[in-house]
């Protein structure tokens, strides 16, 4: 009971203070750009009313999740098959290697020449942003499965189908879930960007109106919801991944315990 | 067979070049949109030999050293600090999880605000999201310090500042590195996002401006500029880390985070 | 059942040619159980996964039943060293002995079946629902023999399995392949490095030479059926043989040339 007590404190004791130290020197603020964090929280209920939820909040999470379920899917696939064959990785790698390393954030504008300024627009720029690290790191999963297993597998006769679901797939999960979550850092950042780029609606399209208009407390509760927003993510990320790959945690504990 | 591969990869590289050149000239998209190969490079050769390319390179770069520089000197510090003032890291472990994965974007209008298209709104964007990456591979490194290694320099009565310097650091060291390397490479997107949506200059406004003008083999030169660049602080980074740690008997895996 | 004829393995890579296995013959009886033993480094797991189908030879054939080997071939398994490695951790034990399963045409209830049995035989019953590696080092190898049980192979092929594990732990297992190799009258070939457990296990010795590997000999182990760790191993008989091996093996690393002798040492 005392530990649980103590732990609640460790969790909540500094972003308590932090909070009540913003609040503090914020009070009474004169400043335009560093409004009350009072002010802020009073009209974050009156900026993010139901309306916008659905009209700004709903399509882009909608556009991230597409992208990003997007990019999983063809990365994970592509990067099975080019990790799968020697040859293939070798041809592929520069071309990969630079693909990877152009900042996502300029395909915008090439985007945009093919593909308009509508949703499809911002899909394809999150799916492509998004599909590098997933598709790098199936590569080196599927490459570095471990040579027993692999064996172990053809001796037993399984192949095909039932070996890429049951042997492949599962060694390389710990890789690939570790390119999903760098893919969906890079995901929000394209959804935002994205946004005010060219749109008519969207959390990022929203922020940067109340920033032109000046709007500063709206502006600061968009920063907020953003923030919220890539915590939520990050927390529901982490919550399936403990679940799909809790075999891996259990046996790096293990492995820990034994060294 | 090293040689076999490097021929391999350069037939590789070769086959996407000629694609790019290919797939407009066969009319399969337009030209407009997706301008072949050697107008890119022809392109490319006439940024290069423009004064203001160089100008905006250099921008750049210097937005992306000095963020870098600030984010891995803050990581480091802190790093140290939270994981030897005993009960700093339990206390800040949800602060972190709570701050770690806001996007450094949502940070762009703040940034519009204050600094506006000058090097500070760059620097924040680029602080922000680098510190992360360097804080959090150091935290996982002084974890990794071995409790015998310490309990053996505690008994031979050496101070605090001795066990940090002879203890810690060599252990966490390699996993500085990582947070270097990843931290270097995401320093270079947040440069070039801050350049091309606030309009700090550098090559992101450069193709922001290409983009307006409608400069499309401009913009796609502009665009692999960014690339060799980012490939190159990749390759860089890699190396650096690889001689930096030779004296290390294990090749650490990544963290992954 | 399991016939080898000429087999001959070359590795060749980056202008290297290492000629691992020579020329090997030999046969295995159905039912019989069989050690290999050899210097350290003699080709004796390139030997058994030549065997197994998971290597190409380079030049000879393996015969398993009359049916020349070309691939791993359903009726036999194949039980690894490296058991951590061997075992999917992502899989709980009963899934993990089932999975081969999945690729024969079986009902779901028989495969529940062979799965209770096998793991029941190796005294894992009640593990089926924990992660391999929960467990120590030698109930993870008794799941990798379960996995091979419920295959239900006609040959079983052992790579040095307790060579990483403890000595008591060890000498548990043995006595488990033993007793499993007596109640369902499998074939087995098991390789392995250490004498004591080649005679104390085996009812027929092959020994290698030093690589690149042939036979040196082959010697009957004329111990009693009924072997136990506590008076087999100080049996008389039991000290010649290993004495006798022994003296092969240490021929064999000093290079000397084979002396094929197809019976046992005068008593």
């Amino acid at each position: 009971m005392r530990g649980l007590l103590l732990r609640l404190v460790f969790v909540l004791a500094l972003p308590a203070l932090l909070v009540a130290v913003w609040w503090v020197s914020s009070a009474g603020s004169e400043d335009v750009y560093w409004p009350p964090l009072g002010t802020i929280l009073e009209s974050f209920p009156d900026v993010w009313t139901g309306e916008r939820w659905r009209g700004d909040v709903l399509p882009s999470v909608l556009r991230l999740t597409t992208g990003w379920v997007l990019a999983a899917v063809a990365g994970v696939a592509l990067g099975t098959l080019i990790g799968s064959y020697r040859r293939v990785r070798a041809v592929c790698e520069p071309v990969l290697e630079f693909l990877r390393a152009v900042p996502p954030p300029v395909l915008v504008p090439v985007i945009m020449l093919f593909a308009g300024i509508g949703d499809t627009m911002k899909v394809v720029v999150i799916a492509s942003g998004c599909v590098w690290p997933v598709l790098l790191n199936t590569v080196e999963g599927v490459r570095a499965v471990d040579a027993v297993m692999t064996e172990t597998a053809r001796s037993y006769g399984i192949t095909g189908a039932a070996r890429l679901k049951d042997v492949v797939l599962p060694a390389a999960g710990p890789q690939i879930f570790a390119g999903l979550r760098q893919a969906l850092s890079i995901g929000i950042i394209l959804m935002v960007i994205s946004e005010m780029f060219a749109a008519s609606n969207g959390l990022g399209f929203t922020i940067v109106q109340f920033q032109r208009s000046f709007a500063i407390p709206d502006m600061w509760t968009g920063i907020l919801l953003l923030g919220l927003l890539g915590f939520v993510l990050s927390v529901l990320f982490r919550w399936a991944e403990r679940r799909a790959l809790g075999w891996y945690h259990g046996l790096r504990t293990a492995a820990r315990r034994s060294r | 067979m090293r040689g076999a591969n490097a021929a391999l990869g350069a037939a590789g590289l070769a086959a996407f070049l000629a694609l790019g050149e290919a797939v407009p000239r066969l009319g399969l998209v337009g030209e407009d949109h997706f301008p072949p190969t050697s107008r890119i490079a022809e392109a490319l050769g006439a940024e290069v030999t423009d004064g203001a390319f160089w100008t905006a390179l250099g921008d750049t770069l210097t937005g992306w050293a000095l963020g870098l520089a600030i984010a891995v000197g803050a990581g480091i510090v802190v790093g140290v600090l939270v994981s030897v003032v005993p009960y700093l890291r339990e206390a800040t472990a949800s602060t972190i999880e709570f701050l770690r994965p806001i996007p450094s974007v949502a940070l762009i209008p703040l940034a519009v605000l204050l600094y506006g298209t000058e090097l500070g709104s760059v620097l924040l964007l680029v602080v922000y999201a680098a510190f992360w990456q360097v804080l959090i591979q150091v935290l996982y490194g002084v974890q990794d310090v071995d409790p015998v290694a310490e309990e053996t320099a505690r008994s031979y009565g050496l101070g605090a500042w001795a066990r940090i310097r002879y203890v810690l650091w060599p252990t966490a060291l390699p996993y500085v590195m990582t947070g270097v390397r990843l931290a270097a490479a995401v320093a270079l997107i947040l440069a070039v996002t801050a350049e091309l949506v606030i309009g700090a200059p550098g090559l992101g406004a450069r193709i922001a401006v290409a983009q307006t003008s409608q400069a499309v083999p401009e913009m796609y030169a502009l665009i692999v500029v960014t690339g060799l660049l980012g490939l190159l602080i990749n390759v860089g980074a890699r190396t650096v880390e690889r001689r930096a740690l030779a004296w290390h008997q294990s090749v650490r895996g990544e963290v992954a985070v | 059942m399991l016939d080898v004829r000429g087999l001959r393995k070359v590795y060749e890579g980056s202008g290297r040619r290492t000629e691992a296995v020579r020329d090997l013959t030999f046969t295995v009886a159905a039912g019989e159980l069989v050690c290999l033993v050899g210097p350290s480094g003699c080709g004796k797991t390139t030997l058994l996964k030549c065997v197994g189908g998971l290597l190409e030879p380079t030049a000879g054939e393996v015969f398993l039943a009359g049916r020349k080997v070309d691939g791993p071939p359903p009726g036999m398994a194949f039980v690894f060293q490296e058991y951590g490695r061997s075992l999917f951790p992502w899989m709980r034990v009963g899934q993990n002995v089932e999975l081969p399963l999945k690729q024969k045409d079986l009902s779901r209830s028989r495969r529940r079946e062979l799965v209770a049995d096998a793991l029941a035989s190796v005294g894992l019953a009640d593990a089926a629902g924990a992660y391999p590696w929960q467990l120590s080092g030698g109930m993870q190898q008794r799941v990798a023999i379960a996995r091979a049980l419920a295959y239900e192979p006609e040959v079983l092929l052992m790579d040095e399995p307790f060579a990483a594990v403890d000595a008591q732990t060890r000498a548990d297992l043995e006595d488990l392949v033993r007793r499993l190799w007596r109640e369902r009258g499998i074939t087995v070939l098991f390789v392995t490095h250490d004498i004591d457990e080649a005679v104390y296990l085996g009812e027929r010795v092959i020994v290698l030479s030093a690589s690149p590997t042939v036979v040196r000999e082959q010697l009957k182990v004329d111990l009693p059926d009924e072997r136990d760790q506590l008076t087999t191993r100080v049996a008389p008989r039991f000290a010649e043989l290993r004495t006798h091996v022994y003296e092969q093996i240490q021929a064999a690393k000093r290079g000397a040339g084979p002396v094929r002798k197809d019976t046992p040492p005068p008593r």
